[in-house]
């Protein structure tokens, strides 16, 4: 039997989609823990990014910094996170929000920094405050970049609250580590195609708010660059 | 630490495995991406759906990669490598479009002007000029890969993975940090060996110039790649 | 942005520059060939195709995924070793679900296994046997003709359920019958297999009439169970009975008058093509020295005192003249 035999089968039942341990159920929990998680990453790295591309400073300590944060085990920092907190039940929030943060902070400042020095120096001379300058030309042309950090993001953290069933969250994880467990390929099977799905339903989500928000003149330089 | 010390044989093993388990597939990943990339570079309308395969595969969780694989090669060290090989070459096959495409007109005219043939024009003046931009993408598999042979322990396969599991089980953060300092300490030496190579084999980039183009390179390297395939 | 740099460009045919990119070829060869010397000849990295497997004339010991079966693979890896013979190990393959079909095909030649778990997971899910020698019994005539189980040892590790000595002293509870009335609002907490094997979540209910409020998948008796059960995250819980934690958390461990958990001895499986009468004593004669006490003394040495497998394998065996 194949794998795609396994999952739709096990899909195809009934009673896998009620009750608390049901699609939609663990749906609803993946989701919530990914959105918790960008919630708080954005709100630490989006302004901080920002600033440093607007500064023009620091970027090469971004940079690197990244490159070292990418090598950050996950189910290392999610063991870690409930071994240390004592097993509280944000521990997970720990992990998921800090390997959200570098692809942000990276798109972030590199958005801001990249902006044509041509398009402040012209905002300027409109009579834009600083401030304007950075609501009103710096952010909207950084755009394009910020929400591939965004999208980039999301996806790692829907991937890393998949692990974290591991220590016992919930989620569509739940399905991948109890079917392994109990040798019940038919669970991991549907486990797996959920969690991609959701993946893909980020991905595609993202590239359809960005030719919502981005102007169409900005999504045009941003293809070419 | 003085666990780290006495256990330093396990801990060689388990670090050489996790070597093994992730460079392997960047390599393979970079001898797919060279040719592909080759070819999309000269015939481009092959690149743009080309690259939304890969990125699509590249947004998929690992761990889900793993589990699909296992009902076609089991609970194997393959089963693991086969995604790693899947998410290098997400980022490499851009990486290699890029270097060539990087190579200036006037310096590809030169050397069709000099005589010389396709071949010798890529192994001599167009792959060597895009080395740096494929080495930045090269950095980024590799430190990928290497944290991400760790999940692969969820399915029962080597690597300093086995520390998490291991600390989880007989509760011993020790364990996990020392691993978590490993895998980064891997990672930071494959980082630091690319980057020499990058050096030894680029001697004509030398120079303020030569620095701000590699940093661009690693940048956009950086922001078309980003971390996560799918769960570091 | 196109820029002509006036430094050194390879079409001028430098030879440094073509001779280095080779010399780069070769080096990264050379790594390649060592770290595939490396890793392939890494022990434990024997392939485990749990849909075609086939006894490779090696012996092969494997492992469930708790410490202290990993324990008792090494001890029994060691004690062989000792004498001569090769094997080679894998450990922390999985829970029995995962592991049982391995052996059941040869791909792994010995387990440390517990006879009653072993029998309702595995062999018979529906038998009532309790005692060892129940147990036994019904496992020799039960087991496929490719394996067998060797004599049992006094030590025993069983599947309990647990609660910690707040919740006994307030509900008043001594055996598992005594939680009927207070499961319905109780999470229970266990290794996820637990919700479909025998003497899990379906036997609880069947031989207690226990219906947990909802099962929370943990692990195997390590520290997120523990974790869960002191913190309140779940009331009672699946805890091996040789676990440290049991003392150093202060929990109490439910009776099981009704023998929902039959007895759970540590006896080594093998596949029998696997092993010879050489090896078969040996095994029996670490079964003959193992004691409950004995597992109770090393369990603490690994998970208290981090002492490393070998290393407490190795006492083991040479304190009690196995090598």
């Amino acid at each position: 039997m194949s794998f795609f035999v396994f999952a739709w089968h096990w899909l195809a039942m009934s009673s896998h989609w009620h009750g608390s341990n049901g699609i939609p159920a663990r749906f609803i929990e993946h989701v919530e823990y990914t959105a918790l998680a960008m919630a708080i990453a954005s709100a630490i790295a989006l302004p901080a990014g920002v600033a440093i591309g607007h500064a023009g400073r620091g970027g090469l300590a971004v940079v690197s910094l990244a490159n070292i944060w990418r090598s950050l085990p996950t189910l290392g920092l999610l063991v870690l996170a409930f071994i240390r907190t004592g097993g509280a039940p944000w521990a997970w929030l720990i992990p998921l929000v800090a390997l959200a943060i570098p692809p942000i902070l990276v798109t972030s400042y590199e958005g801001v920094l990249g902006v044509d020095p041509d398009l402040k120096d012209a905002a300027a001379g409109m009579g834009m405050t600083p401030w304007q300058v950075l609501s009103r030309v710096e952010v909207p042309v950084a755009l394009p970049l910020i929400l591939l950090g965004l999208r980039t993001a999301t996806i790692q953290v829907v991937a890393t609250a998949t692990i974290a069933a591991y220590i016992s969250l919930g989620g569509f994880g739940r399905y991948i580590i109890d079917g392994l467990a109990s040798n019940d390929y038919g669970l991991v099977a549907g486990g797996a195609v959920c969690v991609v799905l959701l993946a893909l339903i980020c991905q595609f989500a993202f590239t359809g708010l960005s030719r919502l928000i981005v102007p169409a003149g900005l999504r045009q330089q941003a293809r070419q660059s | 630490m003085s666990w780290a010390l006495s256990n330093a044989s396990m801990l060689g093993h388990l670090t050489g495995q996790n070597a093994y388990l992730a460079l392997v597939p960047v390599l393979i990943g970079l001898l797919i991406s060279l040719p592909l990339g080759i070819v999309s570079a000269r015939w481009g309308w092959l690149y743009p759906p080309v690259l939304t395969v890969t990125s699509v595969l590249y947004a998929l969780p690992a761990l889900a990669l793993f589990v699909v694989l296992i009902d076609y090669t089991g609970l194997t060290d393959t089963t693991v490598m086969i995604p790693l090989v899947i998410y290098s070459l997400a980022v490499l096959f851009p990486s290699v479009v890029d270097g060539l495409r990087s190579v200036p007109e006037p310096v590809r005219q030169a050397a069709v002007a000099m005589g010389f043939g396709t071949w010798r024009r890529l192994a001599t003046v167009e792959l060597p000029i895009a080395t740096p931009i494929v080495i930045a993408g090269l950095r980024i598999a590799c430190v990928s890969s290497i944290s991400l042979v760790s999940v692969g322990q969820l399915i029962g396969t080597g690597g300093l993975g086995y520390l998490f599991i291991d600390g989880e089980q007989r509760d011993f953060p020790t364990e996990i940090v020392v691993g978590i300092v490993l895998i980064v300490a891997l990672a930071l030496v494959t980082d630091t060996v690319l980057v020499l190579a990058r050096r030894w084999l680029t001697p004509w980039q030398r120079g303020a110039a030569a620095t701000a183009t590699t940093r661009r390179a690693t940048v956009r390297a950086e922001l078309r790649v980003r971390p996560g395939p799918g769960g570091i | 942005m196109h820029r002509i740099t006036t430094h050194r460009i390879p079409i001028l045919g430098i030879a440094p520059a073509r001779s280095r990119t080779y010399a780069a070829i070769g080096v990264a060869a050379a790594v390649g060939l060592t770290l595939a010397a490396c890793g392939s000849s890494g022990g434990g990295g024997k392939s485990s195709n749990p849909l075609s497997g086939s006894a490779t004339g090696k012996v092969v010991i494997g492992s469930a995924n708790f410490p202290e079966d990993e324990l008792l693979a090494q001890i029994y890896a060691t004690a062989l070793q000792d004498h001569g013979i090769k094997v080679s190990t894998k450990f922390n393959i999985g829970a029995r679900e995962v592991y049982y079909p391995q052996i059941e095909k040869g791909t792994v030649t010995i387990i440390p296994e517990y006879n009653g778990a072993l029998l309702t997971t595995s062999v018979d899910k529906t038998s009532t046997a309790a005692s060892t020698a129940d147990v036994d019994a019904a496992l020799t005539a039960g087991l496929p003709s490719s394996l067998e189980i060797l004599n049992p040892s006094t030590a025993i590790d069983s599947d309990s359920v647990t609660v910690t000595q707040a919740t006994a002293t307030r509900d008043h509870l001594k055996s598992i019958t005594d939680l009927k009335p207070f499961a319905g609002s109780m999470i229970f907490g266990g290794p996820p297999e637990l919700k479909t094997r025998a003497d899990g979540i379906p036997g609880l209910i069947k031989n207690y009439g226990l219906h947990f409020k909802a099962f929370q998948p943990t692990d195997e008796s390590s520290t997120v169970t523990f974790t869960d059960l002191t913190n309140g995250k779940v009331q009672a819980a699946d805890v091996f009975t040789t676990s440290p934690q049991i003392l150093s958390d202060h929990l109490v461990v439910l009776t099981d008058p009704k023998n929902n958990f039959a007895a759970q001895n540590v006896i080594p499986l093998v596949y029998k093509k696997g092993v010879n009468a050489k090896i078969v004593s040996i095994l029996n004669a670490i079964s003959a020295k193992l004691t409950t006490a004995a597992l109770l003394q090393m369990d603490n040495a690994l998970v208290v005192d981090h002492a490393s497998y070998t290393q407490v394998a190795s006492g083991f065996v040479s304190q009690e003249g196995l090598g």
